[in-house]
């Protein structure tokens, strides 16, 4: 076989590879329908097939097709916007939503992926082009390696701590310690949000943990994946079971209330140490000289 | 999606006829256990929750 088809070939795989390898499901379970598997791995070989073969027309003096990688920029900013409209119509029937803050986040990390897998294919066919096809494949596994490394993002045990709250009545508000979230009328429901309830409290270790829970995306965020996490009683018709997060303005310190399943306090704090920090709640004033300046 | 109120009082129920004037629906209970009662029914009724404004009147808002 020709050798610059055998190149092409190799990149086309490493970077199909590569998406597979991006598409692992976990708990956030999506995309877990076979279809939503079906739909990315074809776009993740289109996007392999593009960038593998830029170097190698480039090779050649086809300088025109290095457009086609603009092409391909195109049709992956759709990707999230596909991505963002299946969530958001999700989002309509889900009893604790993710927030559009956190469907953006996903949609972008989609549109992302695809990069990454050009870029991966495109790594991959310089090096074997150059070195050999050995060192392509090495080349394009480092790659994949370095790439999540670099995108596995911040979760919310790096800007806070958690510790356990204590869920009480003072008359009709229910509180975590001294934090209010909200206020229940019905006395059966007051009982077992008692019994079954539990509340925590997130303390951001400095200002940027507190810019970064301030937002109600994130906070919103980290309700959904306690819910999906630890399960929470949350019926229509019952919304005092509702799960919440609240702060106490003074210290930024945040309350966080939910009846879950199963009544396992470490669970319910392991779930929110594991959640995500959003990208568009990722603020930073301690980079500044005045958010330091005002910090102390 | 379902179109839906919130935001707004659906409802109110008490025992007190001197607190509360027209504008919304307002049930008279006879005592505190009717008023319990009759909030939790409307709760589930109109998928709302109730608020104690702990003057002896509740409310039914849908968020």
């Amino acid at each position: 076989m020709d050798k610059t088809i055998q190149i092409i070939i190799l990149g086309i795989i490493v970077g199909t590879a590569a998406r597979i390898y991006m598409l692992r499901t976990d708990y956030r379970q999506y995309p877990s329908y076979p279809h939503g598997i079906v739909v990315h791995v074809s776009l993740g070989v289109l996007a392999a097939a593009l960038a593998s073969l830029a170097i190698p027309a480039l090779m050649e003096k086809e300088y025109t097709a290095i457009t086609f990688l603009s092409l391909a920029a195109q049709q992956f900013r759709e990707i999230r916007n596909m991505e963002r409209e299946t969530l958001s119509k999700l989002e309509e029937l889900s009893l604790v939503p993710r927030g559009l803050d956190y469907i953006e986040g996903i949609a972008k990390v989609f549109e992302a992926r695809n990069y990454l897998v050009m870029f991966t294919s495109l790594v991959t066919t310089s090096v074997a082009l150059w070195l050999g096809l050995l060192a392509g494949i090495i080349a394009g596994i480092t790659t994949i390696l370095i790439s999540m490394y670099l995108m596995r993002g911040r979760f919310v045990r790096d800007i806070a701590t958690v510790k356990p709250g204590k869920l009480h009545f003072e008359n009709s508000l229910l509180m975590v310690d001294d934090i209010v979230i909200m206020n229940v009328g019905l006395e059966d429901q007051r009982e077992k949000i008692l019994k079954d309830g539990i509340g925590v409290v997130v303390h951001p270790k400095n200002d940027n943990g507190r810019a970064i829970l301030n937002n109600l995306g994130q906070r919103q965020a980290i309700l959904h994946d306690v819910s999906i996490l630890v399960g929470n009683k949350l019926e229509v018709g019952e919304p005092d079971l509702t799960p919440l997060m609240r702060k106490d303005v003074d210290t930024g310190k945040l309350a966080l209330f939910v009846v879950p399943n199963e009544k396992d306090l470490e669970c319910v704090i392991e779930a929110i140490y594991r959640t995500p920090i959003l990208e568009s709640a990722a603020y930073y004033p301690l980079k500044s000289t005045i958010g330091k300046s005002a910090a102390d | 999606m379902e179109t839906a109120i919130s935001g707004a009082i659906l409802a109110i129920v008490t025992t007190q006829k001197d607190k509360v004037a027209s504008g919304v629906p307002v049930f008279f209970a006879k005592d505190q256990e009717e008023v319990q009662r009759t909030c939790i029914l409307l709760s589930r009724v109109l998928k709302a929750m109730t608020h104690d404004l702990e003057n002896g009147v509740y409310i039914l808002v849908r968020h």
